[in-house]
């Protein structure tokens, strides 16, 4: 690596040639603070708040977007950088509405954390005219508050570039300038795909989350109600974030004695549905590779990813797995078999799905495949955001908790369950349940490390039996885009492949807790968070879904065979395109 | 052969003053004597004189006509053209000799104007590529491509030490040089036509009236930096400059002056047009650069510079329309020559806009180098009315002010900086007693608010905060910390701006709070406009001992403020009051006076 | 065009047309009496020869006017000769062929001929 010397707060350095300013202070240890900058997706310079003296220069420079050069002299803490950034922040507030109590994001607001370090003591020393936007609450799973927008575009860069979907922008110019979808049109009205990539990267409280832990809970305090809760695979290993606790932090154990002293009749596990769908998803795959039905067949556990193919490439759809997701799977098995073992009638269960995703919220609303004729898979989908928000109105004091245990039936779950909360686990689980499957139980294998890590594009071919299977994983959906033009333009060829909308999967889902743009940029969040879900599987002593006891009996009680009648019409589903504009 | 020419300015200026009809009107005057044969009707560019237009010039005489209307036409055909009698009653009278017609430039106006980028404006069709030719058109493309290396262009250019004419006087050569340096698969000329400073205009005049120099000198710029596809990116309001650029490049094309293989030497180079919507921002080069990618035109970050990553992220050499059109005589007649006009660190010569409170309003090119008195005094022909100079803007929203203590400075780059103003693209707009400077400084302001792209925060929300303490000092409820706390914000904005837009925005606020302050503490302390300009602080009240009762002003007033019984003194309500002055307008004893 | 001599023989042959925008300083300007009188008594045609003659000749120095009566009517068609510090030579009774020669003569050699001015005219006319 090419380096350079440089001097940073009268220390000198040798930093890597070609790196920002922001980027050879944090290799020095020296912290720049930002708010619009976000590693490779938005590098804009725009905000102003990581200005930083350059010996020799007539103006402030952006550290985030300056490139250093040799015998370069930086000052990132004199009075003239502390003094310019006060004002940006003096600046910002004065369009900003400061309801810093009821916000969502108080004590985790990236505006509010600089105010406080660079020691803002009036918030009105730049008062003037101040806009006044609706909010726009139209879509399902989220609103946008411009009222609290300060305008860094992380969001933007994060639906475009992440997402390759760029339904928000930059409408109107200068002090009028604000957030919006083209024409001003609601965000509800237009091709959005609700995986709330926004939301996370939002520094502010401008976007958030639908709350509906008001509708949770109502329906626990209801005694007519039967109300269960399930919690998707990643929401172990990043709940405790939420709660100051390490990023990756397995807390399967306190987050069930949570859910059940918060009052839930049963606390159960979406690993176990995730199994279900293994079962039924592999049984589709070697149905359509035995009958040469449509290939590649592509997973459809990811509602962002099932939304963006709707809108963007209905063309796929025929590929599309037609196995519910795990989340509507628990439902309707809880409205069905459950109901029916518990002795229950279906319309008094109630069940929550706790989600690491905001399309989940969408998911639950769509009623045409359900499996209880005017009922809800799912009644009710929460964010891991949400539920921490619960845990702490409860009181409970979550990182003193004892360990509990996932309630049976519907909480027992294999290794290979876990893993679907990071990309390349749903691909696995079903690998290794076909391999199982198709060469009679003879092929042994569990690790199929070739489509684990956060590369944005894994392959690989597996010789399962007589069977050459090429096999795809991706995730976030600017990634999907090339895989599947790829797939279009007959550049590649693949049996199976698996997309989940959000980049790195559920563990960086959109309904996650939010970490700070730094977290972001300077380390591997994704990597963090799954590795405490293959640490998960690995420590199971089931690793394949149909070795999973009670997805056995729920077979032999209900469904009959994998694949049978019964299992398409309770879990399975269908898919109609939507419109682009 | 035509033994006559009559050239009429088809600039923007005089065509909505009518040169169109007047165009019809000689074209059918002149069939009605049968003159067709022997008169020649020439659309041109701007003459320069915007002040008297529509503007006519009848060849071999040289006699220039003034404000001619269409009912003058028979007139001038059948006395001038027909029986070669020149009508001086529509002479431009400064013209207008005891014996003989003056030549135009021996007058005022353009005696002390040098025109190299306007050389051909107004004397060629912009719409005949054959009359550019004529006039030298692609001799400097041709000597380039047969004679010269790539190396030696920019060696030239460099060495003519021309500076860039859209503001920031960055050595042209330089940036070919930057450009010329880098390897890429794919490089990009363009042009910056997107000019949008309040008042100026000598872009579109250059692109109006010699639209072949700008061509003529991208393809130059092409071959000295090994690029071969050229972008001019010019305001859709320009729909005449739009139209005659896309014209020549067509005629260009049909001779093979453009596309492949130019003149036999080998060399490529095409010209596209790309419309700007009118955003000021997309006049700052990387916003420029990111609209012709087909973004939303905001300005990005430098480094990178354009000249490394500019129109689809490939090296792009961009200069102003101004700047191309001095090159074609650099290459031609030298470096040496070039370096005599003007001075020695900004050579040649520089067009600008001249406008507001001066008799000769219009488009001027002097040497640089000429002090603002000889621009103001005599080529504008000084100032209307009797009235005293106050100041003049340069650099429009971007500049500043310049009190008459500097009138005698020699103007150039460095110069205009030095007090606290810029250069810019030229717009110079003279102020007298009758402005407020608090005022002109609001209303640049206003400007900026309302072209600010809104990306970065201080330009954003700096100069809105900004031009919000001005409005309450021109209201008077200014406090004498506001302007200690506007000066601050005027560095903080000129610091932490993103673009060269916001780290000028404030230099309108800046230099008049130096070289005026009296009069923003005037505002503050005396709530007094001293130029009487400021609504909110005039007042208008009635002498009683002039006033004759004679109700006119009571009945002009538009809000019935004014009361009073005939013949007896009247009274102005100063709480209805909207200070229209109307009734100051109306009154004949001077009873009514404003405060 | 793909050489720079078709693009110089363009530039030639246009300059010639446009070669009357020039206020040049030492022109020669020919000036012809386009009144009424000078009209009726045959200008017109005498202009076309002049302007021919000049634009054939390529005589950039010299510019073609006109110009209304100058009041010796009796004497029309009257071309006028203005050349820097020499005195006007004041051609009368012109003709076509008359023009011609002038060209030929006065504006191409330097010799004007005399027996085509008024002084000539009016010694003959005081015969």
């Amino acid at each position: 690596m090419d380096m350079v010397n440089v001097t940073i707060n009268g220390e000198r350095y040798s930093v890597p040639a070609g790196s920002t300013i922001l980027e050879a202070a944090r290799y020095a240890g020296v912290h720049i603070p930002t708010l619009c900058y976000l590693k490779d997706i938005n590098e804009i310079g725009a905000c102003r708040i990581c200005v930083v003296e350059v010996k020799g220069m007539r103006s402030l420079v952006a550290s985030c977007v300056y490139p250093v050069s040799e015998g370069m002299e930086i000052m990132t803490s004199s009075p003239r950088v502390f003094d310019a950034r006060r004002k940006t922040l003096e600046l910002i507030l004065s369009t900003h509405a400061k309801k810093c109590l009821s916000c969502v994001r108080a004590g985790s607001c990236e505006l509010q954390k600089l105010c406080r370090e660079f020691k803002v003591s009036d918030e009105d020393y730049y008062a003037g005219e101040n806009i006044q936007y609706e909010v726009d609450d139209s879509a399902v799973h989220m609103y946008r508050d411009n009222n609290k927008c300060i305008l860094c575009r992380r969001c933007v860069a994060a639906c475009s570039k992440l997402q390759g979907i760029g339904v928000i922008g930059a409408n109107d110019r200068g002090f009028k300038t604000h957030i919006g979808c083209a024409f001003e049109q609601n965000l509800g009205d237009v091709a959005c795909v609700s995986c709330g990539q926004c939301i996370v990267v939002c520094p502010t409280g401008a976007i958030a989350e639908h709350d509906n832990t008001e509708e949770v809970w109502q329906a626990l305090a209801d005694p007519t109600k039967h109300v269960i809760v399930q919690t998707a695979p990643s929401i172990r290993v990043t709940l405790g974030e939420a709660f100051n606790m390490p990023i990756g932090t397995n807390v399967t154990g306190k987050m069930v004695t949570a859910l059940r002293r918060l009052g839930f009749d049963a606390v159960y596990d979406t690993d176990f549905a995730a199994d279900l769908t293994i079962v039924e998803e592999a049984t589709e795959f070697i149905d359509r590779v035995k009958n040469g039905g449509v290939l590649p067949m592509i997973t459809s556990c990811s509602p962002g990813w099932v939304e963006y193919c709707e809108h963007y490439y209905p063309e796929f759809i025929p590929n599309l797995s037609t196995c519910k997701s795990p989340q509507q799977m628990f439902g309707a098995v809880a409205k069905t078999w459950y109901a029916q073992k518990m002795g229950i009638d279906p319309k008094d269960i109630y069940v929550v799905g706790v989600m690491p995703c905001t399309a989940k919220k969408f998911e639950t609303k769509n009623v045409e495949s359900n499996a209880v004729e005017g009922l809800y898979d799912v009644d009710v989908a929460i964010t891991t955001r949400e539920l921490a928000r619960m845990i702490e109105r409860a009181g409970i004091h979550f990182t003193s908790l004892p360990d509990g245990e996932f309630d049976a039936p519907l909480g027992i779950s294999s290794g290979a369950g876990s893993i679907f909360g990071a990309t390349g686990g749903v691909m696995e689980a079903a690998l290794r349940t076909a391999a199982d499957w198709l060469t009679g139980g003879e092929m042994q294998k569990v690790n199929f490390e070739e489509v684990r890590g956060v590369a944005p594009i894994k392959e690989a071919t597996y010789k399962i039996g007589d069977l050459e299977v090429r096999v795809a994983v991706t995730s976030g959906l600017a990634n999907a885009k090339k895989v599947l033009e790829a797939v279009k333009s007959g550049e590649k060829h693949y049996d199976f492949i698996e997309i989940m909308g959000c980049p790195g999967g559920c563990v960086n889902g959109g309904g996650q807790p939010v970490q700070p743009a730094e977290v972001r940029n300077f380390m591997d969040l994704r990597a963090m968070r799954a590795a405490g879900l293959y640490a998960d599987d690995a420590g199971k002593a089931i690793r394949k879904s149909h070795e999973n006891p009670a997805i056995q009996t729920l077979y032999k009680e209900f469904f009959g065979e994998p694949g049978s009648h019964r299992a398409h019409e309770v879990l399975h589903t269908h898919y109609s395109p939507l419109s682009r504009f | 052969m035509y033994r006559s020419h009559v050239l009429v300015c088809g600039g923007t200026g005089c065509t909505s003053s009518g040169s169109d009809r007047i165009v019809r009107a000689l074209e059918n005057n002149i069939r009605s004597v049968g003159l067709e044969d022997e008169v020649k009707v020439i659309r041109t560019g701007c003459f320069g004189l915007c002040a008297l237009g529509p503007i006519m010039i009848i060849y071999p005489e040289g006699a220039f006509y003034s404000r001619v209307q269409v009912d003058d036409i028979p007139e001038i055909v059948e006395e001038h053209l027909l029986k070669g009698r020149v009508v001086r009653r529509l002479l431009y009278q400064e013209t207008v000799q005891e014996d003989t017609v003056k030549s135009l430039d021996q007058t005022d106006f353009y005696k002390k104007q040098m025109r190299v980028a306007l050389k051909n404006c107004g004397v060629i069709d912009p719409e005949n590529i054959n009359e550019y030719i004529a006039y030298e058109g692609y001799e400097a493309l041709g000597k380039v491509l047969t004679e010269m290396t790539p190396e030696e262009v920019i060696k030239t250019v460099k060495d003519s030490g021309l500076r860039g004419r859209g503001g920031g006087g960055f050595l042209t050569g330089q940036k070919w040089a930057f450009g010329a340096a880098e390897k890429a698969d794919q490089k990009y000329v363009a042009c910056n036509a997107d000019e949008g400073d309040p008042g100026a205009f000598m872009d579109r005049s250059i692109l109006e009236g010699d639209p072949h120099v700008i061509i003529e000198a991208m393809a130059i710029a092409g071959y000295a930096i090994g690029a071969n596809q050229g972008f001019v990116y010019i305001r859709a309001e320009y729909p005449i400059a739009v139209q005659r650029l896309q014209h020549a490049i067509d005629q260009a094309r049909e001779l093979g002056l453009l596309g492949k293989d130019i003149l036999g030497t080998g060399f490529d180079f095409d010209i596209e047009l790309r419309l700007g919507a009118g955003a000021f921002v997309c006049g700052e080069e990387t916003a420029l650069m990111t609209s012709i990618d087909g973004k939303r035109g905001e300005p990005r970050p430098r480094p990178p510079y354009p000249t490394t990553s500019g129109i689809f992220g490939k090296p792009t050499v961009l200069n102003n329309v101004e700047t191309y059109a001095n090159i074609p005589q650099i290459i031609l007649k030298g470096a040496d020559w070039f370096r005599s006009i003007g001075t020695e660190k900004s050579p040649g010569t520089k067009v600008f806009a001249l406008g507001g409170k001066i008799h000769n309003t219009g488009l001027v090119e002097v040497p640089m180098g000429t002090t603002l008195r000889e621009i103001v005094e005599e080529i504008g022909g000084g100032i209307p009315n009797g009235k005293q100079f106050k100041a003049a803007q340069t650099g429009g929203p971007s500049g500043g002010c310049i009190p008459a203590e500097y009138l005698d400075i020699p103007i150039d780059y460095d110069s205009l900086t030095a007090i606290g103003s810029m250069m810019g693209s030229g717009g110079l707009i003279v102020m007298d007693e009758d402005t407020c400077m608090v005022d002109i400084a609001k209303f640049y302001l206003e400007f900026t608010v309302d072209e600010s792209c809104g990306k970065c925060t201080p330009c954003r929300v700096g100069t809105k905060r900004l031009y919000e303490m001005l409005d309450k000092i021109s209201k008077g409820q200014g406090t004498m910390e506001d302007l200690d706390k506007m000066e601050e914000l005027c560095y903080y904005i000129k610091e932490n701006s993103l673009c060269g837009l916001g780290q000028s925005a404030p230099n309108p606020v800046l230099s008049t709070l130096k070289y005026f302050r009296d009069e923003y503490v005037a505002h503050i302390k005396d709530k007094r406009c001293p130029a009487g300009v400021c609504k909110e602080l005039l007042h208008y009240v009635i002498d009683p001992a002039k006033c004759r009762g004679c109700t006119l002003c009571a009945k002009t007033c538009p809000a019935d403020a004014i009361t009073g019984k005939v013949k007896e003194p009247h009274v102005i309500d100063p709480a209805k009051c909207l200070k229209c002055g109307a009734c100051l307008e109306k009154c004949r004893f001077g009873a009514i006076v404003r405060k | 065009m793909k050489t720079l001599a078709e693009l110089q023989a363009l530039r030639d042959q246009m300059k010639d047309q446009m070669g009357i925008r020039h206020d040049a300083k030492d022109n020669i300007r020919v000036v012809v009496g386009m009144a009424t009188c000078g009209i009726a008594a045959g200008a017109r045609p005498v202009l076309q020869r002049l302007t021919e003659e000049v634009a054939k000749r390529g005589l950039k120095n010299v510019t073609v006017a006109q110009t209304g009566c100058i009041g010796i009517c009796q004497y029309e068609p009257v071309v006028e000769v203005f050349e820097n510090g020499k005195e006007k030579v004041t051609y009368v009774n012109m003709t076509e062929d008359k023009i011609a020669q002038v060209v030929a003569e006065h504006l191409v050699n330097g010799h004007p001929i005399t027996e085509y001015t008024i002084g000539a005219a009016q010694a003959e006319a005081a015969k």
